[in-house]
């Protein structure tokens, strides 16, 4: 039977298939419905963990224990969990354990843009980079097997397009996995790496290499040459390979869908059936630089196709079109420029707790190390709410050094700001540090009760399992004062004033300070009915006291647009046009009735 | 014509159901035997950014992603959204216009103008291939104006008589809730009725 997926869910479907009995992971577009589709068959235990590292630690013990185990996360999560799978790479595995790490090239909902390949020759791992749906969910049962079969942690590459790409897909039946459960107490050399364990597990890796190296050549099924015109031969992999095909399909191609190690026997047989190669891959010359290291002259690749953003059937064809067709690539019509259209960028929400909080930052003048989460978005204008961004975490570590360099001067300038997912992940290590080294930087937690922006995803501070089981949930004010905080605040972040004069005062103070939201769940997040807690339900600007004076505008509220119109308001002052809050997107939450001076905004009647 | 891939590009804001739309339309024309493929960029959609789906169907489909120019239907539930993407359809393209503007924060600022006369430019370059749907107000007459998604994809089933009624319907029905099949069905025969050709 055949059934269009999304590629996440066709890798959930394929660790289903497999076998799982264990899938971890930390939410991160463009992985994030890989875990919530495996959520789904209750054959297999499945977690939210707080971050990618405890994601791949559990994943190994899982695995060491005999369970198949499936554990995912974007790009940047896989630098988290860096510590744990380079050393994993010597350990091995007893059950299959396979990594899914999906790239964002162009940077759609990123803040780098990283090619995960190279991950796979640094940590002598092997990866396997699937192009649509149904290698998504091939490759992920294959990967299962080879992690076994080669006693190594498998890497699946994915991206957003072949993640958030669906197509149809050929179920299969699911297959227990045949790996007894259990641990041995007797595998040390193996599994505890001191030093000389280690030493020998280092020679072992390389002999595994060269062995998945051979298996590569002879065996892996998706590695495939197709012969067509001669003249010239496209090696390539993933959607880059589908892009290619759907330009030049008449020409030759060798797809690669195990990246390392690579298939050199194939390659070289490649290089004697075609006259010219041209490598054709996305980011960075991962495939060009080893195929030229094997000697090989590649006629065209990282001089003519670009190293940076996404490449699309578009882009390659404006890159290759003179060298293979000899005809200058010709653009479309322009019928518009677009350039000049207004953008349409994300924005916080209507009614978000998140803008009344970065309105008292904005009083209060104060440099805001900020962090990833919905609330960067403070950083478009007009809120321009934000001034640093790094990545999870690293705001509270970021404000607290930064006071070591100001000192005094910088009392009353600074604070790190961090969602309570992003706090979770990564927040307590550098809180720690600031306490412990005496520094006076204020952490506030935006605690919406949720993993927001990558689509509301439960975490240990919500209360509930991925399977939406009751769970514990921490306690904020307690963890923050058991690390040795001593100034522990709560705000309704509703209540701008206050707010503010609670963030004035800790940020004067020459000790670490934490102020946490309280009652400001996400607005999307219906459990928790957050719309219940405003008095009205939608406002309307009085047009005989609206000044025009466009405060209201500056709060950045998706509801709140400005209508020019010359006249005169009710005291007589001349005024330019008048504000106009939409009722369909207003949701009743007062942050602009208190940033308005002339009691211009009031309820509408019920 | 049968054989030749087909590509249809599909533009909106966040929150109009355009995912949904094209779920439909994946799952009738797979109801009708043509590989699709389609490619959305999740993330920061949800908070009121633009979105845009490739849709790819044929014997054979490679890419998931549309050629600049060579999109053979451009569906778009915002007019704004319509005009940012008219340089991706190609001379002889249809479009279909949802009668709807979502102003972007520039524009609710007072800072930049909302385009004017998009159904007019669209006219001046595709001519009588263009069709403006008031799918929200068909959506809020029918008693639910979040199924202006199925009027437009019931707009479009109109060009593609290779496929039965009982596909589009079959296909509201298998991805639909059963409390949501009758609304939406209707919703399908509406926006069915906006095409006359």
């Amino acid at each position: 039977m055949k059934k269009i997926l999304q590629g996440n869910e066709a890798i959930a479907r394929g660790a289903w298939e497999a076998g799982a009995t264990v899938g971890c992971a930390y939410p991160g577009t463009p992985s994030s419905e890989i875990l919530a589709e495996l959520s789904r068959h209750k054959e297999v235990y499945t977690e939210w963990s707080p971050n990618e590292k405890v994601a791949l630690e559990v994943g190994h013990g899982a695995s060491l224990a005999g369970g198949r185990t499936l554990v995912c996360m974007k790009h940047v999560g896989l630098n988290v969990a860096a510590d744990p799978l380079m050393i994993i790479s010597y350990t091995g595995v007893k059950a299959g354990l396979v990594i899914v790490v999906a790239d964002d090239p162009g940077q759609h909902s990123s803040q780098n843009e990283q090619d995960s390949r190279h991950w796979t020759r640094f940590g002598k791992i092997p990866m396997l980079e699937p192009a649509d749906s149904q290698e998504c969910k091939d490759f992920t049962r294959l990967a299962f097997d080879i992690s076994e079969a080669f006693d190594t942690p498998v890497l699946l590459r994915s991206e957003t397009r072949v993640s958030h790409c669906d197509s149809p897909v050929e179920l299969g039946e699911r297959t227990e996995s045949q790996v007894g459960k259990g641990l041995d107490r007797k595998e040390v050399e193996k599994l505890v790496m001191v030093p000389v364990h280690a030493r020998a597990r280092r020679i072992l890796v390389e002999q595994r290499t060269a062995k998945l190296a051979s298996y590569a050549d002879r065996e892996f099924p998706f590695n495939t040459t197709e012969i067509n015109d001669p003249s010239i031969g496209f090696i390539s992999s993933g959607v880059s390979y589908l892009h290619t095909k759907e330009i030049f399909p008449q020409y030759s191609f060798l797809k690669i869908g195990m990246v390392w190690p690579l298939p050199k026997k194939l390659i070289a047989e490649f290089f004697e059936k075609v006259e010219k190669v041209i490598v054709v891959e996305e980011l960075d010359p991962f495939l060009e630089t080893e195929i030229r290291a094997m000697g090989y002259k590649v006629w065209h690749g990282k001089d003519l196709i670009p190293a940076i953003g996404e490449l699309t059937p578009t882009v390659l064809e404006k890159s290759l079109s003179l060298a293979v067709t000899g005809k200058d690539y010709e653009p479309p019509k322009v019928l518009v420029p677009i350039e000049d259209l207004p953008k349409r960028p994300p924005n916080l929400c209507a009614g978000c707790s998140h803008r009344p909080l970065f309105l008292a930052l904005k009083k209060l003048g104060l440099f805001v190390f900020g962090d990833i989460g919905c609330y960067a978005l403070a950083v478009s204008p007009p809120l321009s709410a934000m001034h640093a961004s790094t990545c999870m975490g690293a705001g509270v570590g970021g404000a607290y050094g930064a006071g070591k360099v100001l000192g005094d001067t910088g009392l009353g300038k600074i604070c790190a700001v961090l969602g309570d997912s992003t706090f979770l992940h990564s927040g307590i290590g550098p809180l720690m540090d600031t306490v412990y080294n005496g520094g006076y930087s204020t952490t506030i937690i935006l605690d919406n009760s949720i993993t927001a922006m990558t689509g509301q995803q439960e975490h240990p501070g919500t209360g509930f399992t991925i399977q939406g089981n009751p769970a514990p949930a921490v306690d904020y004010e307690q963890l923050a004062r058991a690390i040795g905080v001593q100034h522990v605040r709560t705000v309704d972040p509703y209540n701008i004033k206050e707010t503010t004069e609670v963030i004035r005062e800790e940020v004067n103070r020459n000790t670490a300070s934490v102020i946490i939201t309280k009652n400001s769940p996400c607005i999307l997040l219906r459990r928790t009915k957050p719309l219940d807690r405003f008095k009205h339900h939608h406002y309307q600007i009085n047009d005989d006291s609206c000044m025009g004076c466009r405060l209201c505008l500056d709060i950045n509220c998706p509801a709140i647009s400005w209508t020019p119109k010359p006249g005169v308001a009710k005291n007589g002052r001349k005024r330019k046009g008048v504000a106009f809050i939409n009722q369909d997107q207003c949701v009743g939450c007062e942050v602009c009735t208190q940033v308005c001076e002339f009691e211009g905004i009031v309820p509408c009647e019920e | 014509m049968a054989n030749k891939t087909r590509n249809v590009f599909l533009s909106g804001v966040g929150g109009q159901g355009t995912i949904l739309a094209s779920n439909i339309l994946g799952q009738a024309l797979l109801n009708a035997g043509y590989e699709v493929k389609k490619a959305e960029v999740h993330g920061m959609a949800q908070r009121g950014g633009d979105v845009t789906t490739h849709f790819r169907f044929g014997e054979k489909v490679y890419s998931p992603l549309i050629k600049q120019g060579e999109a053979d239907f451009l569906v778009s539930f915002e007019l704004l959204e319509a005009l940012r993407y008219i340089n991706w359809i190609r001379p002889e393209g249809k479009v279909i216009l949802n009668n709807q503007t979502i102003l972007p924060p520039a524009v609710n600022l007072g800072k930049m103008k909302y385009p004017d006369n998009v159904e007019q430019t669209f006219r001046t370059h595709f001519d009588n291939n263009v069709w403006v749907v008031n799918g929200r107000e068909i959506a809020k007459s029918l008693g639910n104006s979040q199924v202006a998604n199925v009027v437009l994809i019931g707009a479009l089933s109109k060009f593609f008589p290779e496929l039965s009624l009982d596909q589009w319907t079959g296909a509201i029905q298998e991805l639909l809730p059963a409390r949501l099949h009758e609304i939406n069905v209707k919703a399908f025969h509406e926006g069915r009725k906006q095409i006359n050709k």
